[in-house]
């Protein structure tokens, strides 16, 4: 019975036992390295505290599987002891967890203040132009994942890309293009890096 | 008057970070008296004077409310039968900000001994550097770094003789702007979401673990071992009355040099900015229009407010903040109906979405200064605006909500022309020139 004529809340469409969970995939374990790595971090911090230890049993599962999965979810939360809704209450907090399969490189553009005065959304524009995807989304071969987020920290080399973990520093849009060409025959490798390790190899 | 303040200032703590190895304990200790202090302190202060030192430094907080830093961990409860904490807070995000970046990566040592000192002054035997989980790059060196003093013996186990434990470690961060206030960067250390807590209490009494924790940024940290090594006096006479001490300035936005520099908070806008040792004037030469001073968060500066020296207090007189140190210029090609709406995409995106005035209120602010900037807004929108932004200020637990109503309120004050003109119009007033540069706003017009 709705409240509203003209809103349609028939009980059959929005009944809660239609909601959809999420695939439970299969079993999902780490690597022997991922467990002792695991292991090893969760000593720092107070035994009865083992919960502090959840970034990095998610940054361990993500990097195994390449986004965070139910069952990976399922995992950290069996590792830390808590429940799972728990462990997707903060995969859901923080940007930098995937749930959802990511390309091989997933392009961060900074589109903050002092990235945009020197053209940041340029940037993201022609590298959606040559990937032929918006931001949000991963092109077809699951090469490349681009994205959006917010200030990086390295507004003195704007714009900043952050290709997973590494950095590209000062792309102006002229040279978006040719980025993604030198990502895909050279991968990491391209990469400018920070320039104060640059800097200081001189 | 500015003649006397014009002796050449020293850098202290960037001078060697262009150089190779400046990151490795071997160049520390050759360059840089690496871990005398700590040793001063260990082995020849009790815990209670090294605080006292750091206070009669005047060492204020340099991650931006500038707090007296000695007078924090006096705070810290001193009879409990519960641990101690310290929490470095390297979860640099705010814009414009990247003056830590520089200490972690090219001379983290001087952090390390700086969190190992601060752990004996508060009685603490555990030190947490939380970094943002961007730094990846950063955080090798800084673990390396930790490594390295774990070897040497100046952290570990019974450092140095003195009986005093002391560990360190780095606590990766997921991207989360609101870690960096203080009792959310606690949460999020505890494996929760990045939420602020209701205070008080405050972390000084129930902090990390419901313990007593003492929340300090890098830069700060990173300031102690040269106070307890060189002295309190040396240190206050750096800078001016209240604002001792070296201070790491980001300057960044349409200038000829963007990067960290160093300098006394005697040193005015005007000279960081145009100065040759500094940023070395406007890209392309073009007209000043306003100036960020400390980060996306404090009010604009107007080019006429430049010689107002970079020290907390003065540009607190000027009717701003000195903040992170942030410093964002902008030139003349800069519309501020734009910059609060690229300023409020961030805050709508970083809410953390505990209180609701700063959860629903950035998301209005920006769907009316997105309508503005479209040139679809309406004269009554102005209003809206204004009643919207002062519905967040105060209401919020923490001070993100006053941070993003701030590029609203302070673009509306001080360029409200602008704003109607966007109404009257029917269209953003920017040159045709520059708005090709924001593809968004070249397709809609």
């Amino acid at each position: 019975m709705s409240f509203h004529a003209k809103m349609d809340y028939a009980p059959a469409k929005f009944h809660k036992s239609e909601r959809k969970l999420a695939e439970q995939g299969e079993a999902f374990t780490y690597t022997p390295e991922n467990q002792a790595r695991f292991d090893e971090v969760v000593k720092r911090y107070p035994p009865d505290r083992r919960k502090s230890a959840i970034l990095d049993a998610l940054y361990l599962a993500q990097q195994q599987e390449g986004f965070v999965s139910r069952a990976g979810m399922r995992l950290v939360a069996q590792q830390i002891g808590c429940t799972p809704a728990e462990v997707e209450d903060v995969v859901t907090f923080y940007t930098m967890f995937y749930t959802k399969p990511v390309g091989t490189y997933v392009l961060n553009v900074c589109r903050t203040l002092s990235c945009a005065l020197r053209g940041a959304e340029r940037v993201t524009e022609e590298l959606s132009a040559k990937l032929g995807i918006h931001p949000g989304e991963t092109d077809a071969t699951n090469t490349f994942t681009l994205m959006e987020v917010e200030c990086l920290g390295a507004c003195d080399r704007a714009p900043v890309v952050m290709v997973n973990d590494g950095w590209h520093e000062c792309l102006s849009p002229e040279r978006a293009g040719q980025f993604i060409d030198d990502l895909r025959a050279r991968g990491d490798v391209s990469l400018t890096g920070c320039h104060l390790k640059v800097e200081s190899k001189k | 008057m500015e003649k006397v303040e014009k002796v050449a200032y020293e850098p202290v703590l960037i001078q060697h970070v262009r150089q190779p190895n400046s990151y490795t304990l071997d160049f520390y200790q050759k360059h840089a008296r690496g871990y005398e202090a700590l040793r001063k302190a260990v082995t020849t202060m009790q815990p209670g004077e090294v605080t006292e030192v750091v206070k009669a430094s005047g060492l204020r907080g340099r991650g931006g409310a500038g707090f007296p830093t000695g007078m924090k961990w006096q705070f810290v409860l001193k009879d409990t039968p519960k641990p101690k904490y310290i929490c470095c807070n390297a979860d640099e995000s705010e814009p414009g900000t990247f003056k830590d970046h520089v200490l972690m990566e090219r001379n983290p040592h001087l952090l390390i001994e700086g969190c190992a000192i601060a752990c004996y002054a508060i009685g603490s035997k555990v030190a947490y550097i939380y970094i943002r989980g961007e730094f990846f790059h950063v955080q090798q060196h800084l673990e390396d770094a930790i490594a390295e003093a774990y070897k040497a013996g100046y952290l570990g186990k019974n450092i140095l003789g003195s009986g005093f434990d002391c560990d360190v470690y780095v606590h990766r961060g997921a991207g989360a702007y609101e870690a960096g206030e203080e009792t959310a960067l606690i949460e999020s250390l505890e494996g929760k979401r990045a939420q602020p807590r209701i205070k008080p209490p405050f972390p000084a009494v129930a902090g990390l673990y419901n313990a007593p924790t003492a929340v300090n940024n890098v830069e700060t940290l990173c300031n102690v071992p040269l106070i307890v090594d060189r002295g309190a006096e040396w240190y206050a006479s750096l800078g001016p009355e209240k604002n001792g001490g070296p201070k790491l300035y980001c300057v960044s936005g349409q200038v000829k040099r963007p990067g960290v520099y160093e300098a006394s908070m005697h040193t005015t806008l005007r000279e960081l900015i145009y100065g040759e040792r500094f940023a070395g004037g406007m890209m392309d030469e073009r007209p000043l229009k306003a100036v960020i001073p400390g980060g996306s968060s404090v009010p604009l500066l107007l080019a006429e407010q430049l010689d107002t020296p970079a020290s907390f207090d003065s540009i607190q007189k000027a009717g701003s903040l000195l903040g992170s140190a942030g410093i964002i210029v902008l030139n003349d090609t800069v519309c501020m109906v734009w910059l609060a709406m690229n300023l409020l995409y961030f805050y709508r995106h970083e809410s953390c979405g505990k209180c609701t005035p700063c959860r629903e209120g950035t998301d209005w602010l920006l769907k009316l200064l997105t309508r503005l900037e479209m040139g679809e807004g309406q004269p009554k929108d102005l209003d809206l605006l204004f009643g919207v932004s002062n519905n967040i200020v105060g209401k919020t637990l923490c001070a993100f909500g006053d941070a993003a109503a701030t590029p609203v309120l302070t673009t509306m004050k001080l360029f409200r022309a602008e704003y109607e003109a966007h109404v009257r119009e029917g269209r953003c007033t920017l040159p045709a020139a520059w708005r090709a540069k924001q593809p968004m706003l070249a397709r809609h017009h």
